[in-house]
């Protein structure tokens, strides 16, 4: 058995146990930190699977989260939840859950042999899949494909052409293909995620803020 | 169901975890650690989709040319989707937001009714 699916195999069960401790137990500064094992686990299981860029990101993103988070708990204390009872019978909830589960996941990983939706086993991207090269070709100029086979998935087509850069393959010339799509392919959409983190900012200021609460200072129930 | 199939299973089990907290829980802090725990899962399993075996005895391949345009044909061949990858590390960033805003509105309810349970909060139930 390939040693790497041990390893994740072992990261995965980790993260599950680790998340539900989170979610169970009766400590919220637990409940955090608990959380924050889960987070530093993902960030592993990403280097496992061959992605640095994003394991670097979500031990960044993870420390920020915990930080905040530790910081919102530890200073706040409250002890309802000691006693208080789920809002719904827990077996409702994990029976629907569960029964939501097995279709999602029966409909990705069992279903027909060619479909759109088919999740592909472990290993085995679409990316490693061949189609002939002629179905690439713009609609009715079949005389444009270009011969043999290609990738099935626009990822496999951009390994293989996207470091030239000439008029023919439209390459981005970088070293990290990651960073060349999210820099380059889709720069307008990093654009918009840098958009997104300062929406987020500007909102969560507006929430917190003191200034500007106090013009309802009459109206006690708005404070 | 084979051993292929067993980490996508995992994922889901870890993205089923995340939405009870966020259903079933009545506690402010509960509910964000499901969605911190969600966001996880949903980031893994797209990452997995992606993943390519390695040649055997090698590491996984991370779309980064280390060897020059030499390797790029080998690189082609071996290495991970960098596709997948490019998406989701929009979608961490993403989920940054989103925490750090939900942490601030919790915040703020907290400021208001003394409390990170959502039961007690009588002017919020619906």
């Amino acid at each position: 058995m390939d040693p790497i699916l041990i390893l994740l195999l072992a990261m995965l069960g980790f993260m599950l146990i680790g998340s539900l401790i989170a979610i169970e137990t009766r400590d919220l500064l637990s409940s955090v930190i608990c959380v924050g094992a889960v987070g530093f686990g993902t960030s592993l299981v990403f280097l496992l699977l061959g992605a640095p860029d994003l394991a670097i990101t979500q031990v960044v993103v993870e420390i920020l989260v915990l930080v905040v988070l530790v910081r919102v708990v530890i200073t706040r204390r409250d002890e309802t939840h000691a006693t208080s009872r789920s809002t719904l019978p827990v077996g409702v909830v994990l029976l629907a859950l569960g029964v939501m589960a097995a279709v999602v996941f029966g409909a990705l990983a069992g279903g027909p042999e060619e479909g759109a939706l088919r999740l592909r086993p472990f290993g085995d991207p679409l990316m490693s899949a061949e189609v002939p090269a002629a179905q690439l070709a713009p609609a009715g100029r079949p005389d444009l494909a270009p011969a043999g086979t290609c990738s099935a998935s626009v990822g496999g087509a951009f390994l293989e052409q996207g470091l030239a850069q000439s008029e023919a393959s439209r390459g981005t010339g970088a070293a990290n293909y990651v960073m060349g799509v999210l820099l380059d392919y889709r720069a307008y959409d990093t654009l918009g995620e840098a958009t997104v983190i300062f929406v987020a900012v500007i909102g969560a200021y507006a929430v917190l803020r003191k200034v500007g609460r106090s013009r309802h200072a009459g109206n006690e129930s708005d404070r | 169901m084979t051993l292929q199939m067993v980490p996508y299973m995992l994922t889901f089990l870890l993205l089923v975890a995340g939405l009870y907290a966020i259903v079933a829980k009545r506690n402010l802090v509960k509910v964000i650690v499901g969605i911190l725990i969600l966001d996880y899962a949903a980031n893994l399993l797209l990452v997995l989709t992606g993943y390519r075996t390695p040649p055997a005895g090698q590491a996984p391949v991370a779309p980064i040319l280390t060897g020059g345009a030499a390797q790029a044909q080998e690189l082609a061949a071996t290495a991970v989707d960098p596709i997948p990858q490019a998406l989701v590390l929009t979608s961490i960033v993403i989920g940054l937001s989103v925490a750090a805003l939900v942490v601030a509105l919790a915040v703020r309810l907290y400021e208001k009714y003394g409390t990170f349970d959502t039961e007690l909060m009588r002017n919020l139930k619906g």
